[in-house]
């Protein structure tokens, strides 16, 4: 066995060098389904969050009177427990949010990201580690899911955090940001086209941030991220 | 060297991109003139606004990518996608939606594929569908050709339209635009109306909407031009409309009330623009003849289906589109077998 990692390197890989949703490209389903506000993405953020912190500490609880046999059956009734907790607790506590997100929220269950850190980290690591990791990695994955919300929603109706008092409480009124009535936006952008174009164009972007903090010189062939900020602003 | 001695006629093949493109551009002015002349100026002034983007954006890219950009302007293909996408808008779109279809086809479309010959999909027909499904009632608020409007359109009033949204006084859009003939058809079909009762609005001509009929004539005159200059084989507008017109024989001879003659989808909507012009484009299209032949085929049975059972009146954009897709797997499956390889005889 090699040595554990650092936690300073865990949350670094599990928010950024290593993000599983702009890196791995895992839990695409979610990425791609429920990001059509930045409510909903934070939502659904949060919920994968509590899901992989809370499987990830018991998976590497149990990694050692699990046989390796019968893992994959084990690590799936470990998170499918969760997840069901996740949407008790949402039903009761932030309905508006669960009507929203819905089947979603159960499909957390195959979500590749939650079984894929159980896997790979929690079922070889201590429980403090597989811990940091969980929510490292749903840290990472909720700041996608909430900035691909915000600019798919900024683009097609020219609001951020519309509704966000139905999960934030009444308080959270104040985080809408809107352009106003007469804004004409682009249906797209909430549409399934819009996902995946807009998921194309982030991971272009934080490419392109790796590339300007290494100090690389662009390289020949081209660089995708570049003409991003010009569409973003026309399309506003 | 040895020089080759050749027969007449001594007319060099075209095969430079930017001189096939200048063809392309040739070939339209006929269309473009008779669109111009049935609804307007706003034609002409959306094909200047369209080419003026598409060349900035086009060497703006450039410049950001770090390679030449009057090479790339040079080659005229951003100015055929821009003026591609102009008369297939409407003419008095808002000239910030030109603005930005065309930095979708050009940005996102073509150069974020790596530029001219990488893109899957023919740019100036996925702009259109990203605004149609955008922007529908923008995009769908077509004027009424000469014969039927109330009032035409100046020069200026287009300009106002098109740059402001700003109709002339006393005017409205529901005044201003009309039912295209795919609309009309699809709208009084929905109604349980037969096609005898449709066709006596004075909408229609003698086989398409009144208007309509003839720009794809002129289209047609076009796309024989680029069959002659050989910039264009047969194969993908022949196909194309076999395909298109044995569908809706078909369904025509099994009942004639409540399915459009085999004329009218010709000469409707952009089937006849679609096959000659959008359809052969070279990089997205197949390029094997075999493939050509059963990519044609398939948009033309695609646009019929879409046409008859979609959620939008017209096709072709939606057709090609989905065969852009399906080309690279055609052009595997219809790869030509080598001399003295393969072959059912080994």
């Amino acid at each position: 066995m090699s040595a554990p990692p650092s936690y300073r390197s865990i949350v670094g890989e599990g928010i950024w060098s290593n993000n599983q949703m702009l890196v791995a490209l895992l839990g695409l389903c979610p990425l791609l389904a429920t990001t059509t506000s930045a409510t909903n993405g934070l939502g659904m953020g949060l919920a994968t969050t509590a899901v992989i912190a809370c499987s990830n500490g018991t998976v590497s609880l149990v990694r050692n009177l699990v046989r390796p046999e019968i893992r994959i059956p084990v690590f799936v009734l470990v998170i499918a427990s969760f997840v069901t907790l996740v949407e008790l607790i949402m039903q009761a506590y932030f309905y508006e949010m669960y009507l929203v997100l819905g089947l979603f929220i159960s499909l957390i269950v195959v979500n590749c990201m939650i079984i894929g850190r159980a896997e790979a980290f929690a079922s070889k690591n201590r429980v403090d580690r597989a811990l940091v990791d969980g929510l490292a990695v749903g840290l990472g994955a909720t700041l996608v899911l909430t900035t691909l919300g915000a600019l798919r929603e900024f683009v097609a109706q020219g609001t951020i955090f519309y509704q966000a008092d139905l999960l934030l409480g009444e308080a959270a009124k104040g985080l809408t940001i809107s352009l106003g009535e007469d804004y004409q936006g682009a249906l797209i952008a909430i549409l399934p086209p819009g996902a995946f174009i807009g998921l194309g164009l982030m991971i272009a972007l934080k490419n392109s941030i790796d590339k300007l903090v290494k100090g690389l010189k662009a390289a020949p062939k081209p660089a995708p991220a570049a003409p991003a900020p010009s569409v973003e602003t026309a399309a506003t | 060297m040895k020089s080759t001695i050749v027969s007449s006629p001594h007319v060099p093949r075209i095969n430079r991109v930017d001189q096939i493109m200048l063809q392309v551009l040739l070939a339209l002015v006929p269309g473009i003139a008779a669109m111009t002349w049935f609804f307007g100026w706003g034609v002409l002034i959306n094909v200047v606004l369209a080419v003026t983007f598409a060349v900035t954006a086009e060497a703006a890219v450039m410049v950001l990518r770090g390679r030449p950009p009057l090479v790339a302007v040079g080659d005229l293909s951003a100015v055929v996608t821009a003026v591609l996408f102009a008369i297939a808008v409407p003419p008095t779109l808002p000239w910030w939606l030109t603005l930005l279809g065309i930095l979708f086809a050009i940005v996102l479309v073509k150069q974020l594929y790596g530029g001219m010959g990488y893109n899957p999909f023919n740019p100036a027909m996925a702009a259109y569908v990203f605004l149609l499904i955008s922007y529908p009632v923008a995009m769908t608020t077509w004027l009424a050709p000469s014969m039927l409007a109330e009032h035409s359109f100046s020069f200026m009033e287009s300009l106002r339209a098109i740059l402001t949204g700003v109709l002339p006084p006393g005017l409205d859009w529901d005044g201003v635009s009309s039912a295209t003939p795919l609309d009309e058809m699809r709208g009084k079909l929905d109604l349980d109306m037969t096609i005898a009762e449709i066709r006596q609005s004075p909408l229609w001509g003698s086989f398409g909407g009144r208007g309509w009929e003839w720009v794809g004539n002129w289209f047609l005159l076009g796309g024989l031009y680029l069959l002659w200059r050989r910039v264009i084989t047969w194969h993908i507008p022949v196909s194309m409309l076999t395909g298109l017109l044995v569908c809706a024989g078909i369904f025509w001879v099994l009942d004639p009330q409540t399915h459009p003659f085999p004329a009218f989808h010709l000469f409707s909507g952009a089937a006849i623009l679609g096959a000659f012009f959008i359809a052969t484009d070279p990089v997205t299209a197949c390029t094997t003849k075999r493939g050509q032949v059963i990519f044609g085929a398939l948009i033309g049975v695609a646009v019929y289906v879409i046409r008859s059972w979609g959620g939008y009146p017209d096709a072709v954009a939606f057709a090609v589109l989905l065969m852009n897709i399906a080309a690279p797997t055609i052009d595997y499956y219809t790869q030509p077998r080598v001399f003295g390889h393969g072959g059912e005889r080994g």
